[in-house]
This record gives structure tokens, C-alpha cells and sequence, in this order.
């Protein structure tokens, strides 16, 4: 049995920024136990030698030719923001007053 | 004349004769999908209007002597993780209710240039996390076989939209099965080509490296046809590919059976199928061994790990790709009370706004790339990939194309398997490869199973690149499943005007 604790679901969530309850907490632990389980028997399939596919057809070095394309206004980009001021997104502190 | 229930290349056969318009078989169409939607809640949105001016645009293109594709004038559903700039955007979740995007996807602005009238988005489970619309954040499309069923997912809105008339075409995304299996339970065809060979862009994302938007159709000429608009290399996408796959359409109407190859997966022939399926497959095997197709066993051993690999490679990567939805840019903002920081907004909003699935694949993910964790998890499942990769090369050096049932079961009863995340995963045991190793694969329908009498679905997986010969299989299957029933499977769909 895998240990997801329901701390390190905590630590997990606050990583992922998603602010879980209580009630989530205990829930997710459960449920990700039993997958974690499950998915841990990848480790069974392969050994060093296997190289690691990341992309699944082979490709490299995918360029374009340097020149300006047009892209959205600064009006456009700004008109879904749950707040702006002045041409910008506008957002709550970074760092608490105290 | 009604147009319902016809293929969508005999409408653009009517449309391109002049012997109907698009106005009127867009009418038709959009009519029906507004007085039944409550029924299968296939659509999140609809808009006559705009689907109307395209209509309409297409007329008069039409009446110029001008023809823009081979689907021209032809109306089709769009799987709401599209972004299109006249319609809100939601990709089924909460988080981006109303949202209206500033750009098309390239798909989407592809299909207004062929002049295929939109007439709507489908839904689809929360970020296409899910195999039955049960995750949608606006609650689960119905299967138009038996409403008290999931249509699969998580392009369920877009099967069922299909199954049930209210389009003659759909676009899905695929990432491990989310245009297959949907097509396999509700009876129709969905094609998901192979990875880059239609552009991502505009497509919200969920596992970038396993994401692939295809076909969602009544017949694999319909597939092949909407392939050959939706495909080609896009400069907005990087991952597209540059060469062209040649025309399915051709390889459709070409379609013949000399020198066919075709191997069965030993891995996906026997154990965790229903019997009906098992059946049924067998039959479809038995089909191709009575044309002179030489069918033969291959070996995937790899195929064990690739739900597990799949588990770990997607939330990963989804877990990143989420990382956008921040309540700063667009989307959903939750203020917490006081004086937060932009931190705790943050987390307020992701709470807010995401459904469970998309919390658990997120700190799934978060978990698998953790420092300490990721070579055992995220490192492992990669390597998987590579050796699905190794063995599915073994198995096309042998024959020119595997098939297998594309799903283990038929349509389950919604809310059977909602709170057992584990046996949700596993509807896509058959699809995942694919997805993995970037082939393509098309589910045709072969059947309705004994113990439910609910459609079944036989899945065409071909090499890299080599869209055309899984298209040429597919029509040959679905030939000779025509031949015994008199019409696409599809025919035989309850009238969903009296369920």
C-alpha cells in the first residue's frame, strides 16, 4: 500500500494551488492510494536500459522564419481578465502586510 | 424530403447538385437538435444564428458556382474544448463558464472555410478528464440507445449528438479514447488520426504529448472526408506534422481487400471483455477470414502497462497544462474574504472551480513529477512508452493493421462507475496504445451485443502516419456489415422522438 497520507495530500494540493477541504483531503488519500497502487506497475516493465519516449512521433527542432506576425490587441488579451486597470491584469497582493 | 438520417456525404451530394440547400438541411438539423436536446444534452450551446449565416454564406458561395470542400454546406457539431470566437468556450468545466475566446482554433476556422455551418458546441466530462460525461461540470449526456446510459466520453456529447440526429458530423478529441469509445457505445464511427496530423491549436489542452482532435461520424466515409478538411500542417502548432497523409476519402472509396494483412493483439482478445463483445469481435474476425484475409495473432506484451503508463503520463502533463486556469487572465476569479494574497485567490478559485476528477488527476500529476517520485512514476510510464512503441513496430512489421474490440463493454447505466475512479480508467484499456504511441485508430460499429442488445464497436489501429490504410480497413469492415444489415448500424437507433 502506497503511502498518500492525507498530509501529503495537503502538501500536494497546496503545491497544485487548489485549496482541498477537510472532507477532500480525506477522500483523495483513499482514492489515490488505490491508483498510486495500480500505476506503481510500471516500474515492473522496465529496466536502465529502456530510453524514455516523451514526444510520440520523433521531431526536432521545429523553427519558423523570425518575423513579426500579427497577434492578439492588447484590448483582446485584457477583455476576459476577471479585473484590469490601465492595460493590464490587475491581481491581489503577492506577499501578505505582515 | 428530411435529411435526418442521412450520411453527411450524400447531404453534400444533395447540397453540391443543388437538390437541397444548406439553409435548409442546417434547418433541418438545428431544428431538431434544439426540440430533443433535453433529451440527450448533447449540446452546451446552440446558435441558430450564426449557424444560419453560415448556412447561408455557403448558398450563396454555392449558387456562385463555388465549392469550398467536398463537405460543403454540410452542419456540424464542436466539441467544446475548441475555442471559437462566436461561441463561450468551456471545455465542460466551471472554471470557464462564459468564456468567450478572442481566436478560433484551427480546426474550427478550417471547418468555416470548407463553409461547414457550426450548429453548436458539445459537451463533454470536465478538460475531456472522464469516459461518460459524468464529469461535465453541466451534467452527462444521455446515449440515444437508452437514456438511462452514458454515451462515453468524454466526447459523450458530441456520440450522442451523432447517434441521435442532431448533427451529421462532429469533431472530438481523443487522448486516450475520447472520440473511440464514445463512437463504439453509441453506434457510430470516430476516427482520432495519427498524433500532429491535425492541429492542436486552439484546442484547449489536456495531455499535450496524447491529444488528438478527429471525426466523430455515421459512416468512415464521413470520417475520411471530415479528416481531409480538419488535417494538414499549421505554423500554430509545432507538433504538426509537415507532409500531408494523402486523401482518406480516396483510400475509402478505393477500399479493397487484396494482400490485407491484419493481426489480433493477444493482450486484447480474451480476458476483461463482455461476452457479447467477445462475440462480436469474433465475428468481425470471422467476416475478414471468409474474404481471404490472412489474420494472425501478435504479441503486445507491453500492452499490460499501458493503462498504468497512461495514468501517470496524462495527470502529469494535464497537471501543467491546468496550471493556466490562475483566476489572472481569464476564467473564473474567487475572492476569499479579507484582504487575500493572489496565492489564496488562486487556490480558492481552483477549488471553486474544478469538479473532483480534475483535482485528482492535478494532484495525481503534481505527485508523479514530484522531486523524489518522478523517475519511479513519470520516468517508468515513459519508458512504457517506448516499449509500446517497440512492440507495436514488431507487430506492423508482420501485418498491415491490428484490430481489437475498441471497448471492453457496451454503454454502462450513468452513475455505475462515477465513484470508482479506477474502473472508469479502464473503459479505455483497448484505445490507450494508440494514444501513446501516436498511431491511428477508428472505431466501426460491428453489432449490438446478446446480453443488452447495445452497439459494440471494432477498433482499426495502423502505423504512424499510415491513416490511409486504417480508413481503407475500416470501410471494408463496415462493407461487409452493411451488406448483412441493409444500412449502417446507426439505422437502427431507437426513434429518440418517442423515448
Amino acid at each position: 500500500m502506497s503511502e498518500i497520507t492525507p498530509d501529503l495530500v495537503r502538501h500536494l494540493a497546496s503545491l497544485a494551488r487548489i485549496l482541498v477541504t477537510d472532507e477532500e483531503v480525506e477522500t483523495l488519500a483513499g482514492e489515490l492510494s488505490v491508483i498510486v497502487d495500480s500505476v506503481a506497475k510500471v516500474n515492473e516493465a522496465v529496466s536502465g536500459d529502456v530510453v524514455a519516449t516523451s514526444h510520440p512521433i520523433p521531431m526536432a527542432n521545429v523553427f519558423r522564419e523570425d518575423v513579426i506576425i500579427p497577434s492578439l490587441t492588447q484590448e483582446q488579451a485584457l477583455s476576459a481578465a476577471p479585473d484590469a486597470f490601465d492595460g493590464r491584469f490587475k491581481v491581489n497582493a503577492i506577499l501578505d502586510e505582515d | 424530403m428530411t435529411f435526418i438520417g442521412k450520411s453527411a456525404s450524400e447531404l453534400a451530394d444533395l447540397i453540391a447538385k443543388g437538390d437541397a440547400s444548406s439553409q435548409e438541411v442546417t434547418k433541418e438539423f438545428f431544428d431538431r437538435a434544439e426540440a430533443l436536446n433535453h433529451k440527450t444534452f448533447s449540446y452546451l450551446h446552440l446558435n441558430r444564428h450564426t449557424a444560419m449565416a453560415a448556412a447561408k454564406l455557403a448558398d450563396d458561395e454555392r449558387a456562385a458556382g463555388k465549392s469550398a470542400s467536398a463537405l460543403h454546406g454540410v452542419p456540424i457539431a464542436v466539441k467544446d474544448v475548441l475555442t471559437t470566437t462566436d461561441a463561450p468556450t468551456t471545455s465542460g468545466s466551471k472554471i470557464l463558464e462564459g468564456w468567450m475566446p478572442q481566436y478560433d482554433a484551427t480546426v474550427v476556422r478550417k471547418l468555416r472555410e470548407a463553409r461547414l455551418p457550426i450548429l453548436g458546441k458539445t459537451n463533454m466530462d470536465e478538460f475531456a478528464m472522464g469516459s461518460s460525461t459524468e464529469y461535465s461540470a453541466y451534467g452527462p449526456s444521455k446515449n440515444p440507445w437508452d437514456l438511462e446510459r452514458i454515451p462515453g466520453g468524454s466526447g459523450g456529447g458530441s456520440s450522442s449528438a451523432i447517434a441521435g440526429h442532431l448533427a451529421p458530423l462532429a469533431i472530438g478529441s481523443d487522448t486516450g479514447g475520447s472520440i473511440r469509445f464514445p463512437a463504439a457505445v453509441t453506434g457510430s464511427v470516430g476516427a482520432k488520426p495519427t498524433y500532429g496530423a491535425v492541429s492542436r491549436y486552439g484546442a484547449i489542452a489536456l495531455a499535450s504529448s496524447l491529444d488528438q482532435i478527429g471525426p466523430v461520424t455515421n459512416t468512415v466515409l464521413d470520417a475520411a472526408l471530415l479528416q481531409d478538411v480538419i488535417a494538414g500542417h499549421d505554423p500554430h502548432d509545432s507538433t504538426s506534422l509537415p507532409e500531408s497523409l494523402g486523401s482518406m476519402a480516396d483510400a475509402v472509396r478505393k477500399a479493397d481487400f487484396k494482400g490485407l494483412k491484419v493481426g489480433i493483439v493477444k493482450q486484447l482478445s480474451k480476458d476483461g471483455f463482455q461476452e457479447g463483445v467477445k462475440e462480436l469481435f469474433e465475428d468481425t474476425v470471422a467476416k475478414l477470414v471468409a474474404q481471404g484475409v490472412e489474420v494472425v495473432e501478435v504479441d503486445c506484451p507491453s500492452f499490460e502497462y499501458a493503462v498504468a503508463a497512461y495514468y501517470l503520463i496524462l495527470p502529469a502533463e494535464a497537471s501543467s497544462n491546468l496550471a493556466k486556469f490562475d483566476s489572472v487572465r481569464f476564467g473564473l476569479r474567487v475572492m476569499p474574504e479579507g484582504n487575500p494574497t493572489i496565492e489564496r485567490v488562486m487556490a480558492a478559485t481552483r477549488e471553486a472551480g474544478f469538479g473532483p476528477e480534475v483535482k485528482r488527476r492535478i494532484i495525481l500529476g503534481t505527485y508523479a513529477l514530484s522531486s523524489g517520485y518522478y523517475d519511479a512514476y513519470y520516468g517508468s510510464a515513459q519508458k512504457v512508452r517506448t516499449l509500446i512503441q517497440q512492440d507495436l513496430a514488431k507487430a506492423f512489421s508482420q501485418v498491415d493493421v491490428l484490430i481489437t474490440p475498441t471497448a471492453p463493454t457496451t454503454a454502462f447505466k450513468i452513475g455505475e462507475k462515477v465513484n470508482d475512479p479506477l474502473a472508469m480508467y479502464l473503459n479505455d484499456i483497448a484505445t490507450i496504445p494508440a494514444n501513446l504511441a501516436g498511431i491511428p485508430g477508428i472505431s466501426v460499429p460491428n453489432g449490438l451485443a446478446k446480453e443488452d442488445g447495445l452497439p459494440s464497436g471494432v477498433q482499426v489501429l495502423a502505423p504512424a502516419k499510415q491513416d490511409a490504410q486504417m480508413y481503407r480497413v475500416g470501410a471494408l469492415i463496415e462493407q461487409l456489415y452493411v451488406a448483412e444489415w441493409g444500412a449502417p448500424l446507426i439505422a437502427k437507433a431507437p426513434n429518440l422522438e418517442v423515448l
